[in-house]
C-alpha cells in the first residue's frame, strides 16, 4: 500500500478540482484542471473520450503530476501539495468501466449520479477512461506557504 | 475543428494574470512534472511573468517550463461554474532570488467565453480519433453506447411525436363532432402518421450529415442541431438510412389500408402531397429547407395536411373549412418550434447552405416574424369563431397568450446566447403543445355538449 501523509491524503480526499499535469511529446508539461480520486491506495481520475488527448500523452509518457493548489477547491483549507507518480489509462470499458469509481465521486460531488441517469443528453462525456497514479513522490507545503520549502516524501510500497 | 479559441501568448499572460495565484510546472531531472503555486507579477507587454523562486526547488533554464492559472465556483452538491484555466509556456530564466518565465505560447478554456456544451461539441473530432484508435489498437470495433431506450429517445426525437399527435387526434375530433367516428381508423391514422414523423426526424439527420449541416453546428440543443447520433458515433449513416426507410414503409403500408378501406380522392391527394412536404423537407431534389421553404413545409404537413388527412379518413372524404380554419392557428405554432430553433442553429445551417428564415433575415426581422406569426395564430382563431366557423370553446386556445409572450420577450435577450435560448424553445414547445390540447378539450366540450344539449350551439350566428 502506498503511503501517503495523512494531510495530503485529506486533501485528495476533499479536492473537487487538482491539477493533473502530463508531459507531451515535446517533453513540455501539460496541465488539466480534474476532479481527483483516492481510493487509499491509488489517485484516480477519469478522461471524457471527447478530451482524451491526455491519454495519448501518457501512454507516450506515464510520468505525471497532480497538484492540489486551490482552497476554494478544498473547502477552504490552505495546504498544498504535489504528489508525482506513474500513472496508467484503463480504458477496457470506456461506456461503464469507470463507474467502479462512483462512490468515491458522487462523495464528493452528489449530483455526478443526477448527470449520469441523463447522460443520454450528453453521451460521449459519458465515455470515459480512468487514468490511475501510482505515487511515487509527495511535495506537501503547511499552510500552503510555497516561499517555504516542501516537505518531500517518497512513497515506498509495503506489502498489504 | 479547434475545441478552443486560438490563444496566443500575450493574451494567455493577460488572462493568466486575473488569477490569484499561477502554477508553475516544469519537468524535473526525473522526468516527473513538478508544480509550485507562485505569486506572479506579470507583463503581457514584453511577454513576462517575474515571480520569487520557489524555495527548496530548482526552476531548470534548459526546458520549458509552463504558469498556469486554473479556476472552479464550486456550487455545493450541484457541480460547479466559472470554470477557467490557461497555461503560458515559455523558457525560464534565474536572476538571483527571482524567476522569469518568457511567454511564447498558450492555451486555455473560459466557460463564459466558449460554454461546456460548445466545447464538448466541438471536441466530438477527439472522440471519433479516441475510439477510432481503440479499435485499431483492439483489431475490433469499439464504440460510444448508449441503452437501447435512451438511443430510441435519442435517435427519432420521439418526445415531438406531440407535433403530429396534436393535429391528427385535432382532426379525428372535429369530424367526430361532425358525427363521424371510426376508432380503428383513428388509431391507424395516429400510427401511420407518427411514422412518417419519425421518418422526417431520422432523415433529416441522415440529410444534414450529408450536407455537413450538422457538423458544421457546434451549438446543437435539446431542441435543436439535430439528434447527433450519426455525429457521436452512436448510430452509422446507413443504419440511419434504414431505419429512416423502415418508418416511410411502415406509413406507406398504413396509408395503403386506410385507402383501401376509407378512401377517397382527397385522401389520397392528401397522402402523395404529404409524402413528398415529408420526404422533400431536407432530401433531394426539393430540399425545401435549404430553398427557405423548410417553415412553410412544416407548417403545411403539421398543420392541414395531418389535421385534414386524419379528417377526411373519417369522414371517407368529405371536406370542411372547419378543419382547415383550425389546422391555421397548429400551422403556425408548430411553424414557429422550428423557426425559432433554427435561430441558434443559424451559423452552421449557413456554412451548409441552408438558407433558413434566420439565416436569411436581421435578428430585428426574425424576432418581428415571430410576433407577427403567433399573433396571426390568435387572430385567426378569433377570426373563425367570430365567423362562425369554429366553435366557441376553441377560444380556450387563448390562455396561452402569456406562453407566448414570454417567447416573444425571450428572444431577443437571448439571440446569441444559444444555452439562454434552450429555456425559450423549451416554452415555445410548450406553446404548441398546450393550445393544441386546449383545442382538443374544446373539441371534447363540443362533443360532450353536443350528446348532453344537442339543442345548445356554440357557434356564433
Amino acid at each position: 500500500m502506498a503511503i501517503i501523509p495523512e494531510p495530503v491524503t485529506q486533501l485528495l480526499d476533499a479536492a473537487l478540482v487538482g491539477e493533473l499535469t502530463v508531459v507531451d511529446g515535446n517533453g513540455r508539461p501539460v496541465t488539466y484542471p480534474l476532479i481527483p480520486l483516492w481510493d487509499g491506495e491509488k489517485v484516480y481520475l477519469t478522461s471524457s473520450s471527447l478530451f482524451s488527448r491526455k491519454l495519448e500523452h501518457i501512454r507516450g509518457n506515464p510520468k505525471v503530476s497532480l497538484s492540489i493548489t486551490d482552497p476554494e477547491s478544498v473547502g477552504g483549507a490552505i495546504d498544498r501539495a504535489t504528489i508525482q507518480g506513474d500513472a496508467r489509462v484503463i480504458e477496457e470499458d470506456p461506456h461503464g468501466g469507470w463507474e467502479r469509481l462512483l462512490p468515491i465521486w458522487e462523495k464528493k460531488e452528489p449530483s455526478i449520479v443526477y448527470f449520469l441517469k441523463a447522460r443520454v443528453a450528453l453521451p460521449l462525456f459519458f465515455e470515459r477512461a480512468l487514468i490511475e497514479i501510482t505515487p511515487r513522490r509527495v511535495l506537501f507545503w503547511s499552510g500552503g506557504d510555497t516561499s517555504a520549502a516542501p516537505v518531500v516524501t517518497s512513497v515506498g510500497t509495503e506489502a498489504a | 475543428m479547434r475545441s478552443t479559441p486560438e490563444l496566443d501568448a500575450r493574451s494567455g499572460l493577460e488572462k493568466l494574470a486575473t488569477y490569484p495565484y499561477q502554477i508553475l510546472t516544469w519537468v524535473d531531472d526525473g522526468g516527473y512534472p513538478v508544480s509550485v503555486a507562485v505569486d506572479a507579477r506579470i507583463n503581457p507587454g514584453d511577454l513576462s511573468a517575474k515571480f520569487d523562486a520557489p524555495s527548496g526547488l530548482t526552476v531548470p533554464t534548459d526546458r520549458e517550463v509552463s504558469l498556469t492559472g486554473s479556476h472552479i465556483h464550486p456550487q455545493p452538491g450541484y457541480g460547479y461554474d466559472e470554470r477557467r484555466h490557461v497555461t503560458v509556456w515559455g523558457p525560464a530564466t534565474v536572476s538571483g532570488a527571482t524567476v522569469a518565465v518568457a511567454g511564447r505560447t498558450a492555451w486555455g478554456w473560459d466557460e463564459s467565453e466558449v460554454p461546456f456544451f460548445e466545447y464538448s461539441e466541438r471536441s466530438v473530432g477527439k472522440s471519433r480519433a479516441y475510439f477510432d484508435a481503440l479499435s485499431a489498437e483492439r483489431g475490433t470495433p469499439v464504440k460510444p453506447r448508449l441503452s437501447l431506450g435512451f438511443l430510441t429517445l435519442r435517435t427519432t426525437r420521439l418526445p415531438f411525436l406531440t407535433a403530429t399527435i396534436v393535429p391528427v387526434t385535432l382532426g379525428i375530433l372535429i369530424a367526430a363532432s361532425h358525427g363521424f367516428f371510426d376508432p380503428i381508423a383513428a388509431l391507424l391514422t395516429i400510427i401511420g402518421a407518427c411514422f412518417v414523423q419519425l421518418g422526417l426526424n431520422v432523415a433529416n439527420d441522415v440529410f444534414d450529415t450529408l450536407s455537413g449541416a450538422d457538423d458544421a453546428n457546434v451549438t446543437p440543443t435539446q431542441f435543436s442541431g439535430g439528434s447527433r447520433v450519426i455525429q457521436y458515433g452512436l448510430v452509422s449513416l446507413r443504419q440511419m438510412a434504414t431505419l429512416s426507410t423502415v418508418f416511410y414503409v411502415l406509413a406507406g403500408l398504413i396509408g395503403l389500408i386506410l385507402l383501401a378501406t376509407h378512401g377517397s380522392t382527397a385522401l389520397l391527394v392528401i397522402g402523395v402531397v404529404g409524402f413528398i412536404v415529408s420526404l422533400g423537407y431536407t432530401a433531394p431534389p426539393l430540399k425545401f429547407v435549404y430553398r427557405g421553404l423548410g417553415e412553410f413545409a412544416v407548417a403545411l404537413g403539421f398543420g392541414p395536411l395531418m389535421l385534414l388527412g386524419a379528417y377526411v379518413v373519417q369522414t371517407g372524404g368529405a371536406l370542411a373549412w372547419e378543419p382547415f380554419v383550425a389546422s391555421i392557428p397548429v400551422a403556425l405554432l408548430v411553424a414557429l418550434i422550428l423557426y425559432v430553433n433554427e435561430i441558434p442553429d443559424r451559423r452552421g445551417d449557413a456554412r451548409a447552405g441552408k438558407r433558413t428564415l434566420p439565416v436569411r433575415f436581421s435578428e430585428t426581422a426574425v424576432i418581428a416574424g415571430y410576433n407577427v406569426a403567433v399573433a396571426a395564430a390568435y387572430v385567426v382563431l378569433v377570426a373563425g369563431v367570430v365567423a362562425g366557423v369554429l366553435p366557441i370553446p376553441v377560444l380556450l386556445m387563448l390562455l396561452t397568450i402569456p406562453l407566448a409572450l414570454k417567447v416573444s420577450r425571450g428572444l431577443a435577450p437571448n439571440y446569441e446566447n444559444p444555452y439562454g435560448l434552450m429555456a425559450i424553445m423549451g416554452i415555445n414547445v410548450q406553446l404548441h403543445l398546450r393550445a393544441g390540447l386546449l383545442l382538443l378539450g374544446a373539441y371534447l366540450i363540443v362533443l360532450i355538449l353536443g350528446a348532453v344539449a344537442p339543442t345548445v350551439s356554440l357557434f356564433i350566428g
